[in-house]
Formats: structure tokens, C-alpha cells, sequence
């Protein structure tokens, strides 16, 4: 018994605490601080440098520390977790299969940043909780020399791949556990439509498509130009310009080719976190993000595009990248109501 | 008399502090915040978890007999025979404890071994082989010989003797070995992804699932739960049997390896080349593909995308240096207080000791992030990436060192006390030197389980600074030929000096307490 009422004591304790130190409501900023911190998925952290920030630490004094959260679900639920006394003052790296879980969970707070007239409408957040700082498009990869030595044509949309010779040349990642895949599962959603898009998965599965867990299986062990089976994978619109960039001799052209079908735009979100105590730093540090100087930066470091529509893009981007004339956009509102259901449909079919 | 007991409560009180504030309190924190949440209902649901219980234990179960069987040959060369490079031969079979699941993973895709239950079985046996030989080679070559020569005078065979002598000394040593190759395989995430082709799914990989991608965490925390009681059903059997089966008797302090003579040497070069040579195969594809451009050179220089592959060895150094520091200071001191008393509670202390090997990743991470705001905030700091190493670590530094110090005869300590020791100088003397090597061996777990990243480090905020492990994740991350060739350079380099740790740590003497 004597056990119980400690243990009850305790949890009270606790609970005051708690409400303590996470009741408080959010006051305006007073001073600057010395330094903000900025919780980034690994692959943005990855990029990160000592002359990333330096002009933003120059112009306001403020120091940016970035901490490295995982991939973009983890970060989501890190930010959410910790709503009461954030991690970090920012948050980079939300897309739009992640986002309305966020803001269900009023992780942000509202900014406009003075730089948003330079993106596209379409890229903006309505309710300005986040901003856009950079997009990508998934897109299906394919080998060229593989293509060239089979004297095969390069499938030009999604019913060709449905034929017995082309499925089973296909990977793809799985949409539980990979943000491609799940982006490659929505754009099929959206050319299918809710009734038919199941069917077209189906027939893939019958004839033989291989489905992965994530990104690097597909690219370094499935597709042919890494010694796998498939000279078709599910990848980005920029890995071709990455694959001249990072090759030993740079080619003429890149190795690889974007298939222009099934590819959906996938948008990369930063916003201001809820609890933090330097709002209005905070919200500059967001601006910085957006200025085109940073946004110039973007493309040959995290190899995405510049949301920021001033910012100029680099020669081999310019060269090699396929940017699709149609991708796929669909609304975080629209992901978040239907995501789990549909994840559930597609793996009682895959699954199966 | 007092001065003794606050001593002996001082003791108690580091490895409690560590385990509940580091472990148990996220634990409780993040499974309440999950459970509170929880609705119970949605039919169909128990069929699939019941399925996916039934998978993750019986493929752990196979898992860890297949790794003892692949595992004793080189275990029984290595701890009975002392030949040219026996010590290169423990280190080479370390090395793949500490590779990256995905490294592995591309390496077994490219030899064609993915898509099926054997190739998790080949995976999980790959991993774990090091946890079985020098668990239990530790312990093996410091049996008495005049155990094994009493028995043959007596006209045993050297079956008999091996079956009626050596096993049943071995048995501590066994058990702690098979009660880690069950954990590890129990939790298995990366190998049943990667290699199980969607078919198979362990517990671990249904929480992350529900956990990160459909942010279901009153489900993910139930699964937790199932999957801590799984755990600690197999560890409280494991403790039972340990203390059942625990036989005091002198162990000698310097190893009893003696040089192969006759068919014995057959026998150890078919054991050891013939291990080692399965080992090398899926090391030999990356090896290979790390060679075929300039990938080396290149690690030499800053890459702007993934940051400075030179920083990053040394920044793995030194988290590796804490953890192993931190965990042999916390697991030696363990395994004192659980040798210390025997029954229920030391028991218990014990087996919670052991949970954070079979507890997910994910929920401790997790509960990293709600839990350790206070009384400082540790979050997003350096130091919580060696205290997660340190969290898995613990368990192999107590697990390879309390078959040993169950096996000093309690009437060595004793004598020591009735002569006037103090009970530090007891252990000073009686216990610490038949232990530290024991303790060697956990520490070079250590060392290795920090320099793999094991543990929660994925899912918890922390300093951008790269680390071999996550520089070998950024450059899987992104096309292009330089970034895989340059991925598998850096494996190789994780590779060659997770040998060269283990090697130099193997050869390691302290002072007064001899060499081993």
C-alpha cells in the first residue's frame, strides 16, 4: 500500500511540474537570443556546414545550431512530442504526407515571410503555419544503357507498364515505410482515380513488380546500373544531374533517364515551433531559408529545387534535370483523411 | 559497520540511477502517453498481432540455434588452441557485428540472397556469430585442464569429457550468449525489412510502422508492451537456468590454450578458414565495389553534400570512447551487486538490466524526447548519443562478466574477509582480477555496439555532426557512382578498425592484475 500512495505522490508531483512549465502562454520576444537551434531531417543536417548560416549569424548575431531528427516521420513526431518544450525554435523538413498531422497538433506557429511573393501560389500553405523552402519530384528512373542494349523501348506512361515484360523490370518502395513510395502510391491514386487504382496495382503485382523498403535498396540494389535486376526505379526527377555530379569522370549525359509519368511534386516545408521563446527570430531564421542567396545553395547540396523562383539553378541541373510537365499535387488535407486507409487497401493487395 | 553498508548502497546506487532515469523513466513516460490514448476494439487486429508474435519468436528462436551451430566450430578452435593468428581470427568475426544492416543488405541483394526466410537466418547469423565466440570463449579456454585430465585418466573419451565436463561449465557462458543472439534477433528491424521481402515482419518493425509512419502510438505502445513481455518471459527463464546451472569452481587466471598437434590441426584450420571464408563472402562484395574507383581518395577530401569523412571517424572515436568507458563502469559494478546476493531481487535487477537489448528502438527514443527535458535539458545533446550506446551495452559487459564472478567459489572471498580484508579489498583482490578479463571482452562490445550506432541514436535529436555510420547513411541517400563507391570505402574503413580496436583490446595488459 505504502508503495502505491509514493507512487501517487510521485505522479502529482510530476503532473505539477508539468503543467508548470508547459502552461505558459507564448509572450512576445524581448531580446535575441545567442543562438537558435533547427531540427532537420538527417539529409538536410548532412548538408549542413559552417559557411551554411554564417551570413544569417552575421546579419543578426544569432548563432544556428542544427540538430540531425531522423527521417521525415520521426522529426514529425519529435516535434510533436516535445510540443510542451520544444526541441528547437524551427523545424525544416515536413512535406505534405506529414503535415496535416502537425498541424492537427498546433506544432506551428503562424508566419509570413517576407519573401513568400517569390514562390509559386501552388507550393504556399494557405494558412501560412508553414513555409515552403524547396520541392522535388518522385519520379520513376530508368537505365539508359540497359535500354540501349536490349533494344527495348523506354515505357512512356504507367499503362505500359502494366505489360508482362515491363512489370517485372519495375521497383518501387514500399508506401508504409518510404516517402517515395508513398508518393509514387499517391500519384497513382490521382491518375487512376479511388476506383481504379487498385486494379492497376494488381496486375503490376500479377506480373511480377518488386516492391522494397526504401530508397537506398531500390537505387544501390534493385537498378541495373547498381548490378541489381531493375532498370526501372522509383527515384526523383534530380537523382539523373546527382549521378553526373557524383560520377568519377562527369559525362556528356547523364546515365540515367526520368520517365515523365506517375511522378508527384513533393514540397519541403520549414516552420516556427509552437513553444519556442524567440518567435521573432525564429521567424528570420525561416526568411534566411527563403532569401535567394541560401536558395541558390539548395539545389547542389540537397539536390531539390529552390522554392524561390529568383533563385538561379546550376549549369548540370540545368542540363540534366527532367522537370515533368504534369506532377501530381494533392493537398495535406486530402493525404491526411485518406492515407491510412488507402496504405491499408494497397498492402491487402501487395500483400496478398 | 555503517561505513561498509553506505559503501555497498553507493555501489547499488550507480547502475539503479543509470538504468532508471536512462531506461525506465522514458519507458513509462512515452508507453503511458501511448496507452492513455488507447481505444480498445478494431476487430481483426488481434489475428494479425498474434501473427506477427508468432514470427518475431520463432524466427528469433531459429536464428539463435542456427548462429550457435555455425558459431561453435570457430569457438572451439579459438578457446582450446592457441595458434599463428587466433587473435586476427576473433577479430575478423567481430566485424560484421558492427556493419550497417543496409550496407549488408546491398551485399546480400547482390549475391541474390533476399526475398526469403533463409536469407533473414543467413543475415541474423552473419550479425551475431561474434556475440557466440567471444561470449563463450572467454569462459571455455580458462577451464581448469585438470578437470578435463582427471576425467580422461579416468577413461572418459573425448566426447564424454566434452559432454560431462566442458559443457556443464559452459553453460553460463552459453546461456548469456543465446539470451543476447535472442534479443538481437527478437528486435530485428533493418535484416526483416530489407531482406524478408514485406512477407515477414517482426514486432519492431510493426511498431515503427504504426509508431513513425501512421502515427498510431496507442497501438505502437500496445505492441510495445507485448514486445517487453515477450522479452522479459525469455530473460526471466534465462536467469532461472543461470542460477540453477551456475557451478562454482577455480578458474584459472591465464588462458589454457595449447598449441593443435596431430588431426587437431586439421581441425582447427578446416574450423577456422571455413568460417572466416563464409564470413568473407558477403565482405568480399563490398570490399570489392570500395575498390573499383577512387573512393578512397575521395574520403580524404570534404564532400560538401555529406560533410568531412575524417571528422566523422573521429567524432565516432570518441563517442565510442565514452560509451565503452560509461558502460564498463556501469556493468562491471552490475554484475558485482547481482553476484553479490543471490534470489528474486538481484534477479530482477538483472533482467531489467538486460531489457533495453529487447526493447525497441523506437519507444526508447521516443521516450527519450518527452523524459529527458529535466532536471537538464539532454536532448539534442552529444551526450545522449553515448549514453544510448552505453544503454545497449551495459547488458554485454554484465553478461560476460557475471558467468565469471559466479564462478569464484564464495569460500576464496571469505577467506580473504576472515583474514581482515575490507570488502572493497576483497574485490580488489579476489574478484577484480579473474574479471577484468571478462570485462575486456564487454568493453570491446562496447566499443563496437557505439562505433555500429546501435541502439536509439536513429530516433532521437542530435548534434549534425556526422558519424561513419550516419556519413555511410547520407551517402546511400543520394545518386551517383562516387557516393555508393564512396559508402562502401567507408564500411570498409568501419570495418577494418572495428578489427583493429578488437585487436588491440585483445592484447591489452593491466599492470598487477597480469596478462591474459
Amino acid at each position: 500500500m505504502r508503495h502505491i500512495r509514493t507512487l501517487g505522490a510521485l505522479t502529482v508531483a510530476l503532473t505539477m511540474f508539468c503543467t508548470a512549465c508547459g502552461g505558459e502562454e507564448p509572450a512576445e520576444q524581448t531580446e535575441a537570443p545567442e543562438t537558435l537551434k533547427l531540427l532537420a531531417h538527417d539529409s538536410f543536417a548532412g548538408g549542413v556546414d559552417e559557411a551554411t548560416f554564417a551570413a544569417f549569424t552575421e546579419e543578426t548575431g544569432i548563432a544556428v545550431e542544427v540538430l540531425a531528427g531522423g527521417d521525415a516521420g520521426t522529426l514529425v513526431n519529435q516535434a510533436v512530442l516535445s510540443k510542451d518544450n520544444p526541441i528547437a525554435d524551427v523545424l525544416f523538413g515536413i512535406d505534405d504526407t506529414f503535415l496535416s498531422r502537425a498541424l492537427e497538433e498546433e506544432v506551428f506557429r503562424t508566419h509570413e515571410s517576407k519573401h513568400i511573393d517569390t514562390v509559386p501560389d501552388d507550393l504556399h500553405d494557405p494558412g501560412n503555419r508553414v513555409t515552403p523552402i524547396d520541392y522535388g519530384d518522385v519520379c520513376f528512373n530508368y537505365d539508359k544503357a540497359w535500354f540501349e542494349d536490349s533494344r527495348m523501348v523506354v515505357p512512356g506512361d504507367l499503362d505500359d507498364l502494366v505489360a508482362d515484360r515491363y512489370a517485372q523490370l519495375v521497383t518501387v518502395e514500399h508506401p508504409a515505410t518510404s516517402s517515395p513510395g508513398l508518393a509514387f502510391m499517391l500519384a497513382t491514386i490521382d491518375l487512376f482515380g479511388e476506383d481504379e487504382w487498385l486494379d492497376w496495382w494488381e496486375t503490376m503485382r500479377d506480373a511480377g513488380i518488386n516492391v522494397v523498403p526504401d530508397w537506398d535498396t531500390a537505387y544501390y540494389a534493385d537498378f541495373t546500373r547498381y548490378g541489381g535486376d531493375s532498370p526501372i526505379v522509383m527515384s526523383y526527377a534530380s537523382s539523373p544531374p546527382a549521378e553526373v555530379f557524383f560520377a568519377e569522370e562527369p559525362p556528356d549525359e547523364a546515365p540515367t533517364g526520368v520517365i515523365e509519368a506517375g511522378c508527384f511534386r513533393q514540397v519541403e516545408y520549414a516552420g516556427v515551433l509552437t513553444g519556442t521563446s524567440y518567435p521573432k527570430s525564429a521567424g528570420q531564421l525561416v526568411d534566411f531559408m527563403l532569401s535567394q542567396d541560401f536558395q541558390e545553395g539548395i539545389p547542389l547540396t540537397w539536390f531539390v529545387f529552390p522554392a524561390n523562383q529568383d533563385a538561379a539553378l546550376p549549369p548540370v541541373f540545368v542540363d540534366h534535370t527532367t522537370i515533368p510537365a504534369n506532377p501530381t499535387r494533392m493537398s495535406a488535407v486530402v493525404i491526411a483523411e485518406n492515407r491510412d486507409r488507402w496504405i491499408d487497401e494497397w498492402i491487402s493487395v501487395m500483400e496478398s | 559497520m555503517s561505513r561498509v553498508r553506505w559503501g555497498w548502497v553507493a555501489v547499488v546506487a550507480v547502475p539503479t540511477l543509470f538504468i532508471g532515469y536512462f531506461f525506465i523513466y522514458p519507458l513509462l513516460r512515452i508507453l503511458s502517453l501511448g496507452l492513455s490514448e488507447l481505444s480498445v476494439g478494431s476487430s481483426g487486429l488481434e489475428a494479425r498481432l498474434l501473427r506477427v508474435g508468432w514470427f518475431t519468436l520463432w524466427q528469433a528462436t531459429v536464428s539463435t540455434i542456427l548462429t550457435f551451430l555455425f558459431a561453435a566450430p570457430l569457438t572451439w578452435a579459438v578457446s582450446t588452441y592457441e595458434f599463428r593468428g587466433r587473435r586476427l581470427a576473433l577479430a575478423m568475426a567481430t566485424v560484421p557485428f558492427v556493419l550497417p544492416t543496409v550496407v549488408v543488405g546491398t551485399a546480400f541483394v547482390a549475391l541474390g540472397w533476399s526475398e526469403s526466410i533463409g536469407a533473414i537466418f543467413a543475415a541474423h547469423v552473419f550479425f551475431n556469430v561474434a556475440v557466440v565466440v567471444r561470449t563463450v570463449s572467454t569462459l571455455w579456454s580458462r577451464i581448469d585442464p585438470k578437470l578435463v585430465e582427471a576425467a580422461r585418466v579416468l577413461g572418459a573419451s573425448g566426447g564424454q569429457v566434452f559432454r560431462k565436463v566442458t559443457l556443464p561449465l559452459l553453460r553460463p557462458a552459453l546461456a548469456a550468449a543465446a539470451s543476447i543472439v535472442f534479443l538481437f534477433t527478437f528486435t530485428s528491424f533493418g535484416v526483416v525489412l530489407i531482406l524478408g521481402g514485406f512477407r515477414y515482419a517482426t514486432l519492431e518493425v510493426e511498431i515503427y510502422r504504426q509508431a513513425v509512419t501512421l502515427f498510431d502510438l496507442p497501438l505502437a505502445a500496445s505492441l510495445a508492451v507485448i514486445q517487453l513481455i515477450g522479452v522479459t518471459a525469455a530473460l526471466y527463464w534465462y536467469s532461472r537456468y543461470q542460477e540453477r546451472t551456475a557451478v562454482s569452481w577455480t578458474l584459472d587466471s591465464g588462458a589454457n590454450r595449447r598449441r593443435p598437434k596431430g588431426p587437431a590441426r586439421a581441425g582447427v584450420l578446416v574450423a577456422v578458414l571455413g568460417t572466416l571464408g563464409l564470413l568473407a563472402v558477403p565482405l568480399g562484395v563490398l570490399v570489392s565495389r570500395s575498390f573499383s574507383g577512387d573512393f578512397y581518395a575521395a574520403l580524404l577530401s570534404d564532400d560538401r553534400v555529406v560533410g568531412n569523412p575524417i571528422s566523422a571517424v573521429g567524432n565516432s572515436l570518441a563517442f565510442a570512447l565514452v560509451a565503452m568507458v560509461l558502460a564498463t563502469f556501469v556493468g562491471v559494478i552490475a554484475a558485482t551487486v547481482i553476484t553479490a546476493r543471490s534470489g528474486g531481487l538481484s534477479r530482477w535487477f538483472d533482467l531489467t538490466l538486460m531489457l533495453p537489448l529487447g526493447t525497441s528502438a523506437v519507444t526508447i527514443g521516443f521516450g527519450f524526447i518527452i523524459a529527458l527535458d529535466w532536471p537538464v535539458d539532454l536532448r539534442g545533446s552529444a551526450w545522449l548519443v553515448p549514453i544510448a550506446h552505453a544503454l545497449v551495452a551495459v547488458p554485454f559487459v554484465v553478461r560476460s562478466t557475471v558467468p565469471t564472478l559466479r564462478s569464484v567459489s564464495p569460500e576464496t572471498r571469505e577467506a580473504a574477509a576472515v583474514l581482515g580484508a575490507s570488502p572493497f579489498r576483497v574485490w580488489r583482490h579476489v574478484d577484480l582480477p579473474i574479471v577484468s578479463r571478462a570485462a575486456l571482452v564487454g568493453a570491446g562490445f562496447a566499443f563496437v555496439i557505439s562505433l555500429g550506432e546501435f541502439g536509439a541514436t536513429s530516433f532521437v535529436a542530435r548534434p549534425s555532426s556526422a558519424t561513419i555510420p550516419t556519413m555511410i547513411f547520407r551517402l546511400l541517400s543520394r545518386p551517383g557512382a562516387t557516393s555508393f563507391g564512396m559508402a562502401m570505402a567507408m564500411s570498409v574503413v568501419l570495418a577494418a578498425l572495428t578489427a583493429g580496436v578488437i585487436l588491440a583490446i585483445d592484447r591489452a595488459r593491466f599492470g598487477d592484475l597480469g596478462s591474459f
